[in-house]
């Protein structure tokens, strides 16, 4: 049994205009399947308005489902009594870190999540400098928030997220609004975590380079689950992803290219490095 | 040019009085403020300002920053001691055209500036040894009681602290919401009062739009976090009194108490 699963999702909402009358339904989420295991690297692709987001707004029980089931380490996100439970399981990180980041001090925001869960005080202080460590934000422990880049800001709402002892970290596009560099130091904190702690990890995200690391691509358009599987899979099809309007990585649409041209190359190129060797240079 | 406001103006250093708790430091100011109006006579006034220094010496904060705070009402003492001079009815000692200035009012006028110095200078000091984090958490202990009266302690004090959070946010954003509208031609600078109200208007709008949304994408983070108001909440540094703060309650007591004797010694008539 996975730690994250949805069986026949569908999230429909009432779109208005501007008095506020009803225009008609809007299904952003259509029957989605979806099954998660426990320490798996997933990333959900697609562009804006494919129901990404909405899709991971269930997982943390923010949004219900219209119909079908979402269910956190068995838990139903319907029942009442299991939000928190599932709140605290499923850890979620959202866009923007200005508005995700409560404290006024770096180490209170990380304790803000085990303040609310009622963790002794002792423990919230070994949980914090476990999880700044985690995300190498240690030494900024006694900063403000708002003295820090962007990225940085980011890995401290996810050292927030740690602290909570999440099953599951989901990250709603943490690098949207973030600069090349700090996307970079975001996704590698992100990696670690997966790799070292064993967090299941779902990324939601626009950017192809991001997802090349990952177990398992989701490709999402129009509420729906329209390609799954491994980044290599995935990215060899690059005239179905553009037609989903998504870039493919730049050396794979290169390789994709040559490829057309005649050059026999293998589908799905991922990396700078693995075309090089493909068209048989060395390294060194 | 927003960026330089720095609020709740704490001064970062090592010392006794910012060591102390916040809850010391608040009942602290309160009784001193109390005291300023219970104390009358000169050895009263001399007590407090002792008091007061031997306060200020401990804390470390030159003094220059107290001064510094004294400024932005320079104008209303001025005014105060203006009014007392010349408005309080009682035997003339100086008069010129339709002025004149009372021997009351002349009393009144330095009794009111020395006490309003010491009152601002004394709170000032609360908040120069106190982080705003420090002193919501102290204004929360403080204020449990009124739990009981259903007062939502702990909400007003998270909205504080929020606040405190978002002010150089929303500051940041002012700035770049100005020099947006500033590259399309708006015009900040030029024009009386009215003429620069009306061009805030603009600004205005985009800033609370704004501000609604950064409030509710804060409060979802919140509650993703598991926020559930302030019932079976832990905390990560709880307020804790020290022999110092238990000291320092007692020296306070001392202070009262000397200042309630003093009072009836009257050294001038």
């Amino acid at each position: 049994m996975g730690i994250i699963e949805a069986g026949k999702l569908v999230f429909e909402y009432i779109r208005r205009d501007e008095e506020g009358n009803a225009e008609g339904i809007t299904r952003a989420v259509d029957g989605v399947d979806l099954d998660i295991r426990q320490g798996e690297f997933v990333a959900i692709l697609g562009h804006n308005g494919s129901g990404k987001s909405t899709l991971a707004k269930h997982i943390n029980a923010i949004l219900y489902p219209t119909e079908g089931a979402v269910l956190v380490d068995g838990k139903d996100t319907r029942e009442e009594e299991n939000i928190w439970e599932i709140r605290q399981k499923a850890g979620m990180v959202f866009q923007n870190p200005d508005n995700q980041i409560i404290g006024q001090v770096v180490e209170e925001d990380v304790g803000f999540g085990p303040e609310n869960m009622g963790v002794p005080t002792k423990e919230i202080w070994e949980r914090v400098e476990e999880s700044l460590k985690a995300v190498g934000m240690y030494e900024y422990r006694k900063h403000s928030p708002n003295k820090l880049s962007g990225g940085q800001k980011q890995r401290v709402s996810i050292a927030g997220v740690i602290a909570m002892h999440p099953k599951c970290i989901i990250l709603d596009e943490p690098t949207a609004m973030l600069d090349p560099s700090g996307r970079r130091e975001v996704i590698r904190a992100v990696r670690a975590l997966n790799q070292v702690e064993g967090v299941t990890i779902l990324l939601i995200t626009h950017y192809m380079e991001e997802v090349i690391h990952a177990d398992r691509v989701i490709v999402m358009d129009q509420g729906k689950i329209v390609m799954q599987g491994t980044p290599r899979d995935v990215f060899s099809h690059v005239e179905r992803l553009r037609s989903l309007r998504l870039d493919v990585p730049q050396v794979t649409l290169l390789a994709y290219a040559l490829k057309k041209k005649g050059l026999p190359l293998p589908d799905g190129i991922l990396s700078a490095e693995e075309l090089a060797e493909a068209l048989g240079y060395q390294k060194g | 040019m927003l960026r330089d406001i720095t609020l709740g103006q704490y001064y970062q250093t090592e010392s006794v009085i910012h060591r102390l708790d916040p809850r010391v430091k608040l009942v602290g100011t309160i009784l001193y403020i109390i005291s300023l109006f219970l104390s009358g006579g000169v050895c009263g006034y001399l007590a407090a300002a002792l008091f007061l220094a031997v306060v200020i010496k401990l804390s470390r904060v030159p003094f220059r920053y107290m001064v510094k705070g004294m400024k932005a009402i320079a104008f209303i003492l001025l005014l105060t001691v203006v009014f007392n001079l010349f408005l309080t009815p009682g035997e003339p000692l100086w008069q010129f055209w339709k002025l004149t200035i009372t021997e009351e009012g002349l009393k009144i006028s330095v009794l009111m500036a020395v006490r309003l110095t010491f009152l601002i200078i004394g709170s000032s000091l609360m908040t120069l040894t106190t982080t705003p984090n420090n002193l919501t958490d102290g204004m929360e202990k403080l204020m449990g009681p009124l739990k009981k009266i259903r007062v939502p302690v702990h909400e007003i004090s998270m909205m504080m602290s929020i606040a405190l959070r978002f002010i150089p946010i929303l500051m940041e954003e002012t700035d770049k919401i100005m020099k947006a509208q500033i590259a399309r031609g708006a015009d900040f600078e030029s024009g009386n009062l009215v003429k620069k109200a009306k061009a805030m208007v603009p600004l205005l709008v985009p800033l609370f739009i704004s501000a609604f949304r950064r409030a509710n994408d804060l409060a979802m983070a919140m509650e993703a976090r598991c926020y559930q108001g302030g019932g079976g909440r832990t905390k990560m540094k709880p307020l804790q009194y020290n022999k110092r703060d238990i000291l320092a309650y007692g020296v306070l007591a001392i202070y009262i108490a000397a200042l309630l004797f003093v009072r009836n010694i009257r050294i001038l008539p």
